[in-house]
């Protein structure tokens, strides 16, 4: 008796809440990682092959940023309860596809089952984590300010607008969801590049996102070369943040230089973690603090004056 | 019909004693810059007050290694029970001496006495006694775990509130443990090197603060050395954007405090005399020059005549002239270069069709001076309508229901400030949620205080100055990140 054929998924982009190949046409091939080793994405995911993923283009980036731009408004003007609600729903939903996860994972990562399912926990744990935060972020960082006169005065924070996000290179899920849960729950649109040599995880997030309650075009998801689109978006004018920490490990990525770009709109910027030039990747099994959240808001202060 | 004019009520500068010439404050004291030395004037009457000098790449240097020995040996190791102590007292010796700081500024800026006075002056002690009790309790300020100072901070602040900006960068980082290298304006240095006086009689132990004068090449020599840790910047936009692809690439840190176009918008239903008081206060106070000023007065189209021709009658009892008056309203223009700047955009505004008004005021014959002017007919497209002109001159836009106010004012890269006037409570709340600004004044407008956070969104630049929020850009802390 033949063993059964399997179905294989095509791994595409998330774009807009749609899954669009690139518009150019164009794919590269994925490959598992050595069991335990840590990969550059100059290629050394040298296991077996695992599929074609859809290698995104400038335009496509672009074309992420507008929808990004256009689900903006409504995303942050759900309520933080809403959104907050939306987020656990994205654990939930990833809760009942962890072995799909935890497969792509130990794939990706070069990981043991056991390693990749604690891994995958973990990230479902960060959605509960940052899920809880929606409403309770504007009390923590906002408030009333004790003015030296007859006026009301107020400090409340708001989402930046569009951030562009460099996931890291070598968590591919974990790492993933770490800084797309701390963006997204206060209201800001991203735009991701995956990490480029373990982007499959991703593609199945975005299929999770889809069928979470999250507006399409609050996350977007772009696998590729990040070198080839992380200048684009650096120096997008309609970009207003750009998230760095993928620049670590990332080949013929000069993460000075995107920093230096993205001046031209005094994009806010989070410089990947390390010291000087270098740049390393986080620890995400750690509980995080709350700049990953803090450094894409922006405080408002209102004045109004008190009388009778 | 008999007219009632003001008696002259010149405040007396004999309070001041300017020297002849100034050096850098360096570990605490003066010595001589190894730049070009060059004259601060008084902008309202073009006399010379003092010779100041340059600080070149080595003096700058200089400065950060003192402020660098400083941090290591003493001020890092204080408690911050003691430091809060030393920002208590200059708080004090700034009260005390206010009089003689607020006449030094309005010879130096040529901004009112009364406002340098009234408002300069008292927020600048203000920012020091409030960011003193912070010094011993930067733990419960919500900032993270085990907070520590950044380290250096280089500091470089504009001319249009030499004093309060000082206040304003220094009393931060020094609540929260770092040392300073400041460099104050080129046309304005005096008040911050008096107050190097302040730090002396403070006994602020040397190095702590240190302020260098010069022009752009100095402020480049901060922002450029390897050994500050931070910069802290309030300026242009254009400059902002500088000193970010500056530092980009290096761990060093910057909080921006940019340019302006703020729209202060008047709905059909605001207290329409409460209304023209705030965009005079808006637009004029300082002459203008006011990064936060409400330069774009957006005005429902129903009530656009009736508001123009209050403004109009308003403007033409401001009085225009000698800045240590205590009656004066409006100043002198801080330098030839602003006076050259406003006087060409003002002139682009007409060239591009808007209609300009000025009351009839007679402006002193020596010195930097401009007649408060209003635009009306301005266009979104008109360069008046979108680029800051930092001075005293307000362009007026119509609109018809609130989404047009919100998308109009919306509608710039700025996004610093902008007013709001109606009766309506609901209509305040739903535009201040609108509006992407960082400060947002309803019924109000151009009102500080050191425990309100100040800074913009976009490209009116990052971080906050003021408030609780304003320590995070003087502090690293543990913690996963």
């Amino acid at each position: 008796m033949s063993e059964r054929v399997e179905v294989r998924k095509t791994f595409k982009l998330y774009i807009g809440g749609a899954f669009p190949r690139s518009e150019s046409g164009r794919s590269y091939a994925v490959h598992a990682a050595p069991r335990s080793g840590r990969s550059t994405s100059s290629g050394s995911n040298t296991g077996a092959f695992l599929a074609n993923a859809a290698m995104a283009s400038r335009k496509d980036a672009r074309d992420a940023v507008v929808a990004a731009r256009k689900a903006q408004p409504g995303w942050a003007e759900a309520t933080a309860y809403n959104r907050g609600q939306v987020l656990y729903r994205v654990a939930e939903v990833m809760q009942g596809r962890s072995a799909q996860l935890v497969d792509e994972v130990a794939a990706a990562e070069g990981l043991s089952a056991a390693k990749a399912a604690l891994s995958v926990d973990t990230a479902i744990d960060r959605w509960v984590w940052y899920a809880g935060w929606a409403d309770k972020l504007a009390q923590v960082v906002g408030g009333l300010n004790p003015v030296a006169g007859p006026f009301f005065n107020i400090s409340a924070p708001e989402p930046t607008g569009v951030v562009a996000i460099l996931a890291p290179q070598q968590s591919s899920l974990l790492g993933l969801v770490s800084v797309i849960a701390p963006v997204i729950v206060s209201g800001n649109t991203c735009v991701v590049v995956t990490s480029q040599d373990r982007p499959l995880p991703a593609v199945t997030l975005g299929e999770i996102l889809a069928t979470s309650d999250v507006p399409g075009g609050v996350v977007n998801l772009l696998t590729g070369v990040t070198a080839e689109m992380a200048p684009w978006l650096a120096s997008h004018r309609d970009v207003n943040a750009i998230d760095l920490t993928g620049a670590a490990d990332a080949s013929n990525v000069s993460w000075g230089e995107l920093e230096a770009a993205a001046a031209t709109n005094l994009k806010r910027v989070r410089r990947p973690a390390g010291e000087a030039e270098a740049a390393v990747e986080p620890d995400w099994r750690l509980t995080p603090d709350l700049s990953r959240m803090t450094d894409f808001l922006e405080t408002k202060t209102v004045w109004h004056p008190k009388g009778r | 019909m008999p007219t009632f004019d003001y008696a002259p009520a010149p405040e007396s500068r004999s309070v001041v004693t300017i020297a002849n010439s100034y050096g850098l404050f360096i570990n605490g004291e003066f010595n001589d810059g190894h730049g070009t030395p060059f004259d601060t004037i008084n902008p309202a009457t073009e006399e010379v007050l003092a010779q100041v000098s340059e600080a070149s790449t080595a003096d700058v240097d200089r400065a950060v290694k003192a402020a660098r020995t400083a941090y290591e040996t003493v001020w890092s190791r204080l408690s911050g029970a003691d430091r809060g102590k030393y920002l208590f007292r200059i708080a004090r010796l700034l009260q005390e001496r206010a009089r003689e700081f607020a006449v030094l500024e309005t010879l130096d800026n040529g901004k009112p006495i009364k406002e340098s006075r009234d408002v300069d002056l008292p927020l600048a002690a203000a920012h020091f006694f409030y960011h003193a009790g912070w010094a011993d309790k930067l733990e419960y300020a919500g900032l993270g775990p085990a907070p520590r100072p950044v380290g250096v901070v280089g500091q470089i602040i504009p001319w249009n509130f030499p004093m309060l900006m000082l206040a304003w960068k220094v009393a931060p980082a020094l609540a929260c443990g770092n040392t300073v290298v400041l460099k104050p304006a080129e046309t304005t240095p005096l008040t911050a090197l008096l107050f190097a006086e302040i730090c002396q009689q403070a006994d602020l132990p040397p190095g702590v603060v240190n302020i260098v004068t010069g022009a752009g090449a100095t402020g480049q020599a901060i922002v450029e050395h390897p050994d500050v840790d931070k910069i802290a910047f309030t300026g242009s936009t254009e400059v902002g954007k500088l000193i970010a692809r500056t530092i980009a690439g290096t761990r060093k840190r910057a909080t921006l405090e940019l340019g302006g176009k703020a729209a202060n918008i008047v709905f059909d239903d605001a207290a329409m005399d409460q209304a023209v008081e705030g965009i005079v206060r808006g637009i004029f106070f300082n002459q203008g020059h006011v990064c936060c000023a409400g330069s774009r007065l957006l005005v429902q189209e129903s009530v656009h005549d009736d508001l123009v021709h209050r403004l109009q009658r308003r403007l033409a009892t401001i009085r225009v002239g000698d800045p240590m008056d205590k009656n004066t309203d409006l100043g002198a223009i801080n330098s030839a270069t602003q006076l050259a700047r406003v006087t060409d955009m003002v002139a682009v505004g007409e060239a591009e069709g808007a209609h300009r008004w000025s009351p009839v005021c007679e402006l002193p014959s020596r010195g930097f001076w401009f007649a408060p002017t209003i635009f009306t007919g301005v266009s979104q497209a008109h360069r008046v309508a979108q680029e800051e002109i930092f001075g005293p001159v307000l362009s007026i836009i119509t609109f018809r229901t609130p989404a047009e106010a919100v998308a109009k004012a919306n509608n710039t890269p700025y996004g610093l400030s902008a007013g709001i006037w109606t009766e309506k409570g609901s209509k305040i709340l739903w535009m201040a949620d609108q509006l992407r600004a960082g400060v947002v004044w309803a019924n109000t407008f151009n009102q500080f205080d050191p425990t309100s956070p100040f800074g913009g969104f976009k490209e009116s630049g990052y971080g906050r100055e003021g408030g609780r929020h304003g320590l995070e850009g003087y502090v690293t802390t543990g913690g996963a990140r």
